[in-house]
Parts: structure tokens; C-alpha cells; sequence
């Protein structure tokens, strides 16, 4: 790397830095228990907006899971979901009624969080649809991964987004607060995912899916990343640049082996093609505060009305994370 | 007789405790060594936590840092201080706080029992070892090592290179001959105390102060000087993977564990709750008394070492993203091109299928879309028939391809018409088979209605990709099985190189081909050819098609072989 590269990322990150610093004023404190965090304390940070119905389940997912404390930035609510998190005992919430296209899909809200509360601890970045699954999560809890990966010098994880959905209409079955959605979205695309390596910042971008299969077949190169690093060793100098993504420094992008072996990596499965997806689609339409003017909801909207299926024959059930890794979405790595 | 434990602790006292009761009720004094890293007042907790257990004592407490003398500085005294307080220990085992004893601890003193002066200590000459990570074997004895690896990484690299580069040796104190091994052993009384009360010891401390990671060679050399029998092994199950750190052990190894017979077990995850549970409590006699057989934890764990440096082949995914050339296989399995094939017969593609068992594909990579077998739309893994989404990355689409359905033969046709984007890389992947018709896609325009000057046009386009492929196919870095014919030459005798390929593809049933897939009526193809010519178009790719007498006249008398019994 050039010396002016590597000055330009620099500058990159600071940029980010700064970003969020100033973003900070946005957040208005509901309920911050930070007090409580343990120094070992694994840590998840999440935005929502109007997710309520999913928040019960993906709170005892995670807890079940041995996160320790909960970051919440509420966008906006309307839904009663910024009471509910006010209650949980090991949640801080913030709110706030900016617009989160401006604070880069949210990004830089929790990139301030990390940064202020995050130093030193295992931090773990995800949306409220999304449900992290690692190589033996059924016998470890999460602390024997981020153990693992602390005696061996890494510092961040990779999870690709892997998108769920329900055989026949997405509206066919409702789903019900507290149930796990992987239970209705319960099918995937296993082998269609395409790779290519960004040079500057290290990370590989994945694309394909059902979304690239059914939303994009003329237009492939719009199709939604799914490249994702949300575990992190966290330190205040890191940033997240866009969305879970990528981050700066970018040797944290580097979750991938380029000499043939494989690295540890796990998968996010990604439960948001459920009944809500459709007013969800509607509603985030109408907002226009998603990624590249919400041009993957338009093409949801437009696809969805003539049906809206997403199965197909070759789609593959949902069992356990080790049929993920015989299919080659992730990898023990070296871990056993 | 008994044995004594020296225990080395730095984290996860708890563990420790639990562990360090679990030997001292089984009879075996225990010496306890803290690193000097924790706290003062965690330490006294410790001690004060063990206070009632009378043989359960602790060392003085030095700095272990990883690499450095303190861990051999730390084994020496508490050595010392077991030796001299419990004269009933013949032998003395090292473990360290994150071990656990797997089998009864009267299983242990049995064993020892029966070996009285048997030394188990993995001890081997460096010349013949691969075992060192980073490099440094023989220069760990001959090297000054000022600058510590973990937080000073930069410095000890370039203290190394200076070294290598001044040719700097220190001497070896006489009479030693460098061994290493793992650092967890079990001596007995007689060489433990011979080494710790050699009169020479000063000056072997002082050499191996200085050694790089000298616990892994202290104890190793020095009881060469005086054991009367060294078994090189340890008793301490420990696996290390490819960066040479431990591997860890978790509740979900428990049967594994059980399986082993080891006697002890590192390293334990402190969180492990099962595995403490179950093998703390002792149920005297549960394990039948054999020799320790780690073997299927070291299959479990050098594969898993193989995922981490190999990987699997031809999978492309999140974590495992090979630079190219460096794939360790470019595809997950052998496949079959076919160039050509499908234009000169006309059944070629079910004949195929019949005759190897294959799943056998269309044009792939035609224009119009992907034509998989039997007008499927998609494919296993929900790849999709759309032309758009393979361009789109039509190398990770072959790949993808090859991996979804791994176990079973993929036959797939191309042509000069079909996206050329795969070529280097089925050009360069050993596990494809490539057979070439050379000028077979003129047939098609040949046999089609359209306009002599778009037949020319398109033609002329056709050959000249078809010929920067063959120039692919044919460079030296191509590593694919290529066979390339060119058409006249193929039809001479077609039965022959058809016979070859299905016997490489090798899922033919064992007998010769009686039936071979019907070519297309060639008349009149030598004189359109020729129209070519004349029309200033050299059609060279199809090798001699003779214009007059034209494939016509060969093609009645080839009729009858393409029955051969």
C-alpha cells in the first residue's frame, strides 16, 4: 500500500470519526445502564425502527447466546418498541427523530456508541432481523468464540447475510411476537452467491440470493451486499464505513484467506422476508431512507405484486449451522 | 510412593482450584506456581481459598511471559520445593491450570508406579523435527533473544535478521545436545533432582536464559544427560494448530475426551462446565486400564488444522477467497466441455447422458440464456437459467456450478458464440476435460437459411474467437485434460476419440460403445466451404474438407461404422 493510500484511509476514517462525533447531538438518552457492563461484558449494537413484534425473540435469542448488554438507537418509533427496550434491564436505549438515511443508514449513530462504550470489548453489530450463527453455536456460547478468537490474535468475524424466506406467499403465515422467524422463513439459496474483492479496502463484496435471483435478474450489479463483519474486537480508532460491511482500519476487512485455506467465519440469517416485509416495504418506500433511494424497495414493491414467492425448487430448508458449513457458507476454520 | 503435581497458573484461578483439590484428594502433593502477572489481591484470595488443604502449597512467583525463561525459572523451584518437602513423590508431573486429569489420579500413580524410573518427556534433536512455527529451530540455541516476540515483534524480527546476518553464534555449553518437545512432563525423582542439583546447572541456566521458548528445551536437553529411560512422549494430551497455540477443549468434546484414555487433558476452556463436571468427579475404575490412544482427537484436529491451511477445493466463499493460482484446485470436481460435439451429431447431448451416467448440460454459457439438462430453468444451489446473472460473474458461475453438485459428472457444450469470459479459467483447472471439434460451428450456419453475407459475417467472427480460444487451450500454463481435433479430422473416425473421452469420464459401463450418437447429413458442406473461400473468408479451422467430391461422397461411405458391435 502507498503511503498516500494508506494517508488517504486514514483521513477516511477520521472523517468518520468526526462524523459521528457530530451525529452524537442526534441522540437523545431514554435509558442508559451502561453502569452495569461488565469489563468481559460481550456487547450488541442494534438500530430499530417499528420492530417491536420481532424484539422479544431476538432479545432471548441473543441473551440466550451470552450477550451482556444491549445498545439500541431508536429511529423514530411509533410502534410502543422504545418503551419496551426502556424496560429491559440490560438494554441503554437512545431515540432519535433525525433522518437516518443522513446518518448513513445509522452508521454513524452506533459507530459513536462503540466508540464511547465499546473499547475493549467484544462488540457485535446487527439488525433486528438478523440472527448470528456460528461454527458450533449449539454447544459453545458465543464467549468460547470470542475467546478462541482473542487467544488467537483476531480481531474481527466475518457473517455473511444469508436471506430467509417462507415457502409460498411471504403473507401466508403471520407472524406472532416472541416466535421464531426462522421457523416460517425457514428456506435459502445455497450455491448462487458471487464474490469480488474490493482493493482499497480489503473486503470482499458478496452479492446474489433470492434478492439478486428474484428482484435483480436484469440489473445484478444493484443487488444488495451481503459481505458482513459484525464481530468486533472493539477500539475506539475503529469505524464502521458502510453499514456492517466494512470498517476502517481495513486489515479488520480481512476475515478471508487468500492462500487456499479457510478462515472461521459464521452466517447472519437474515429473517426479513416475513408477513411484515410488505408494509414494511411500503412504509420505507414512502420514507425514501434506504440505501441508493431505496432502489432495492422498489424493486421488492414491484416484484411483489405479481408474486410474491420466493421459493423455488432448488431452494434449500434450514436445519443447523452445520449443514451451512457442508454447503460451503461458512467455516470452522481451524477451530475444533 | 506418589506423585507430586506442579501446577503453573495465570488465568482462571477458580479452575485451577477446582483442579489442584481434585489431585491433592487423590493423595498427590501439589505446588502451586502463580505468574507474577496477577494481582496481589486475586493471589491472596487464592491462597487463602486453598488454606485448608494441608499439601497444597505455593511457590515463589515469577513473570512468565510466553517464550521467556520465567516459565522454566517458575518449574524449577516449585520443582525444587516438592522434591524437598514431599520425599514420598518418585515422580513429579507438570500441568499447568487450564489441565485436567481425564482418568482417576490412582490410575496415574499405578501407571508410574509400574515404570519407576521412566522419565515421559517429548524430547527430540531439532535436525529432526519439522515442528517449530516461524522458522527458528537450531537458532533458537544459537541466537541472543533480547526483545520479547509478543510485544516487541519488530525488534526481535530485526535482532534475528542482524544475527543471521553477522553470523553471530553463542556457544553451547559442553556436552549438550539440543532437544525439544512439549513442555508438559512427568520426571521422576532421580533425573528431576540430577538436573536441578547439577553442579554445572549455573552455567546451563545461564545458556538457556537466553534460548528462545526454553521451556520447551530445558527439561528436554538436560534429561538426556541424565535419564536412565525416556519414554518421548507426553502424558498430557495437547494439541497445537498450524500458528502453534493450543487447541482448546469445550463440552462438546466430551466423549472424544472420554475415548482418548489420556491422563490429562489441556487445554480446558474455563467455561467448560461438562467436561469439569465429569471429570472431576471421580468414579473410580470407570475407564478400563489401557495404554492413552489420542489418535481420533488428532485426526479431529489436524483436519481441522488441513481447513485452516488447505481448504476445500473449489470453494469460493466468505472466509475462503484464493487469490488465483492459488486455489488448491480451481473447481470442486472433475467436468467435461464439450466444443463442437452437439453441432456435428444430432443427438449428442442425450447420447452422452445414456452412455456416461452424467448430467449432461447445453450451451451453458449461450447468449440467450443458460441451457442446463433437461430444460430445467435452475439448478441445485437456486442457480439461475438467467444469461444476465452468469455474465454478471461468469467465472464465480462455473465455480458455483461445479461445487453445488458435487458427486455427480457435469457435461456441458460450448462454442465460439458462447461467453468467452471462462476460458482462462477452465484453461487452467486440472479437473477439467476439454474436447474441441475445431470448425464444427459452421455446421449450424451451413445447415441454416440465412444469407450467404451474414452467414459470412458471422462466420468470420466465429473463427477468430474460436481460434483465440484453441490459442488458450494450447498455451503452456494450461493444466485441463485438452483434446482438439479438427473437424475433418474428427470425421474420419469419430468412434475412436468419442471411445477415449467416455473412458476418461470413466462412469461407462464396461463394454465398447455399441451405439454412436448420428452426425448430421454433411453433403454439399466441402462446397460451402468453398463458397466461403471464395468469397474471400478462409474457413481454416475445419482442416481439409475437399470441395468437389465434398463430405458427400466420404459421408456414404462412413454410414455403415457408426454401428459397431
Amino acid at each position: 500500500m502507498g503511503v498516500l493510500q494508506s494517508y488517504w484511509l486514514r483521513v477516511q476514517r477520521k472523517r468518520w470519526r468526526v462524523r459521528a462525533l457530530r451525529k452524537r447531538r442526534e441522540l437523545k438518552r431514554v435509558a442508559n445502564r451502561t453502569g452495569q457492563i461488565r469489563p468481559d461484558d460481550l456487547l450488541l449494537f442494534c438500530t430499530q425502527r417499528n420492530e417491536g413484534i420481532r424484539l422479544p425473540y431476538f432479545l432471548d435469542y441473543y441473551r440466550e447466546m451470552g450477550i451482556g448488554h444491549f445498545f439500541f438507537v431508536d429511529n423514530d418509533s411509533t410502534d410502543g418498541s422504545l418503551d419496551y427496550l426502556a424496560d429491559q434491564p440490560d438494554v441503554s436505549v437512545w431515540s432519535t427523530t433525525a433522518s437516518y438515511k443522513r446518518a448513513r443508514f445509522g452508521v454513524d449513530w452506533l459507530n459513536w456508541l462503540a466508540r464511547k462504550y465499546a473499547h475493549g470489548h467484544w462488540a457485535l453489530t446487527v439488525d433486528p432481523d438478523e440472527f448470528l450463527v456460528y461454527p458450533f453455536c449449539d454447544t459453545r456460547p458465543l464467549r468460547a468464540l470470542t475467546d478462541w478468537l482473542d487467544a488467537s490474535s483476531i480481531k474481527s468475524f466475518s457473517a455473511m447475510l444469508l436471506d430467509m424466506y417462507p415457502k409460498g406467499r411471504l403473507d401466508e403465515q403471520p407472524y406472532q411476537a416472541g416466535q421464531n422467524p426462522i421457523e416460517i422463513a425457514t428456506w435459502f439459496d445455497s450455491g448462487n452467491y458471487t464474490i469480488s474483492r474490493n482493493h482499497l479496502f480489503t473486503n470482499l463484496w458478496i452479492q446474489g440470493g433470492p434478492r439478486a435471483r428474484v428482484f435483480f435478474p436484469d440489473a445484478p450489479a444493484k443487488a444488495p451486499a451481503l459481505n458482513k463483519v459484525p464481530l468486533v474486537k472493539w477500539d475506539k480508532r475503529y469505524t464502521y464505513v458502510s453499514s456492517t460491511h466494512m470498517l476502517l482500519p481495513r486489515g479488520l476487512n480481512q476475515v478471508y484467506d487468500e492462500w487456499g485455506g479457510e478462515k472461521a467465519s459464521g452466517v447472519l440469517l437474515h429473517a426479513k422476508f416475513i408477513d411484515t416485509f410488505g408494509t414494511k416495504a411500503a412504509e420505507e418506500l414512502e420514507r425514501s431512507q434506504h440505501y441508493a433511494g431505496s432502489v432495492e424497495y422498489k424493486a421488492y414493491a414491484d416484484r411483489l405484486k405479481h408474486d410474491p414467492q420466493l421459493w423455488c425448487k432448488w431452494s434449500e430448508r434450514y436445519i443447523n449451522w452445520r449443514q451451512l458449513e457442508i454447503l460451503g457458507l461458512m467455516s470452522k476454520g481451524n477451530w475444533a | 510412593m506418589t506423585v507430586g503435581i506442579v501446577m503453573l497458573v495465570h488465568t482462571a484461578l477458580g479452575r485451577a482450584e477446582q483442579v489442584a483439590r481434585h489431585w491433592s484428594a487423590a493423595g498427590c502433593p501439589v505446588v502451586i506456581h502463580v505468574d507474577k502477572g496477577v494481582p496481589r489481591r486475586t493471589y491472596d484470595a487464592f491462597v487463602n481459598a486453598m488454606a485448608d488443604r494441608k499439601d497444597v502449597s505455593f511457590s515463589t512467583r515469577y513473570r512468565c511471559e510466553w517464550g521467556t525463561w520465567g516459565i522454566v525459572a517458575a518449574s524449577q523451584s516449585a520443582s525444587e520445593q516438592l522434591l524437598a518437602s514431599y520425599p514420598e513423590v518418585k515422580h513429579v508431573y507438570l500441568a499447568s491450570g487450564s489441565c485436567l486429569p481425564l482418568r482417576p489420579v490412582q490410575e496415574l500413580i499405578d501407571y508410574l508406579d509400574e515404570r519407576p524410573n521412566t522419565d515421559f518427556i517429548e524430547s527430540a534433536t531439532t535436525a529432526d523435527v519439522p515442528w517449530t512455527v516461524g522458522g527458528l529451530d537450531e537458532e533458537r540455541f544459537t541466537m541472543h533473544f533480547p526483545f520479547s516476540w509478543k510485544k516487541r515483534r519488530y525488534f526481535f524480527d530485526k535482532a534475528v535478521a542482524v544475527q543471521r546476518f553477522l553470523g553471530l553464534k553463542r556457544k553451547m555449553p559442553h556436552g549438550i545436545v539440543p532437544h525439544m518437545g512439549s513442555q508438559w512432563w512427568c520426571l521422576s525423582r532421580r533425573t528431576l533432582s540430577a538436573i536441578l542439583q547439577d553442579p554445572e546447572r549455573p552455567a546451563y541456566d545461564r545458556f538457556f536464559r537466553h534460548v528462545w521458548i526454553p521451556d520447551e528445551s530445558y527439561f528436554q536437553t538436560l534429561s538426556r544427560l541424565y535419564s536412565e529411560k525416556i519414554e518421548s512422549r507426553s502424558l498430557t494430551l495437547s494439541k497445537f494448530d498450524f500458528q502453534g497455540k493450543p487447541h482448546i477443549f469445550y463440552d462438546d468434546h466430551l466423549q472424544l475426551l472420554r475415548r482418548s484414555d489420556c491422563f490429562v487433558a489441556r487445554k480446558i476452556w474455563p467455561y467448560a462446565d461438562r467436561l469439569y463436571e465429569a471429570f472431576l468427579t471421580d468414579v473410580a475404575g470407570a475407564m478400563k486400564k489401557t495404554e492413552p490412544n489420542p489418535g481420533k482427537i488428532d485426526r479431529i484436529f489436524s483436519k481441522a488444522v488441513e481447513r485452516r491451511t488447505r481448504g476445500r477445493s473449489g470453494l469460493y466463499m466468505q472466509s475462503r477467497f484464493p487469490n488465483e493460482d492459488w486455489e488448491n484446485g480451481v473447481t470442486a470436481a472433475p467436468y467435461s466441455m464439450f466444443q463442437g460435439f452437439a453441432e456435428l451429431f444430432e443427438n449428442f447431448e442425450p447420447w452422452l447422458a445414456k452412455a456416461t451416467g452424467a448430467r449432461v448440460h447445453g450451451h451453458l454459457f449461450a447468449a440467450d440464456g443458460v441451457h442446463y439438462a433437461d430444460g430445467q430453468t435452475a439448478i441445485n444451489g437456486a442457480l439461475s437459467q438467467s444469461a444476465t446473472l452468469r455474465d454478471y460473474n461468469s467465472k464465480a458461475f462455473l465455480t458455483n456450478l461445479i461445487w453445488n453438485t458435487r458427486g455427480e459428472r457435469q457435461c456441458f457444450q460450448f462454442g465460439p458464440a458462447d461467453n468467452q469470459d471462462i476460458n482462462w479459467r477452465v484453461a487452467k483447472d486440472p479437473n477439467a476435460q476439454v474436447s474441441v471439434i475445431t470448425g464444427a460451428w459452421a455446421v449450424p450456419l451451413f445447415r441454416s437459411n440465412l444469407d450467404f453475407a451474414k452467414i459470412r459475417t458471422i462466420a468470420a467472427q466465429l473463427q477468430k474467437v474460436e481460434s483465440e480460444h484453441m490459442d488458450i487451450l494450447r498455451s503452456p500454463y494450461s493444466k485441463a485434460r485438452v483434446r482438439i481435433w479438427t473437424m475433418a479430422e474428427f470425421i474420419e473416425a469419430p468412434m475412436e476419440p468419442l471411445q477415449g473421452i467416455l473412458d476418461e469420464i470413466g462412469r461407462t459401463k464396461l463394454r465398447r460403445l455399441s451405439e454412436a450418437p448420428k452426425m448430421v447429413d454433411l453433403s454439399g458442406f466441402g462446397q460451402f466451404l468453398q463458397n466461403l473461400k471464395n468469397q474471400g473468408m478462409h474457413p481454416y479451422l475445419m482442416g481439409d474438407f475437399p470441395a468437389e467430391r465434398g463430405v458427400a461422397s466420404n459421408q456414404k461411405t462412413q454410414r455403415k461404422p457408426y454401428l459397431v458391435q
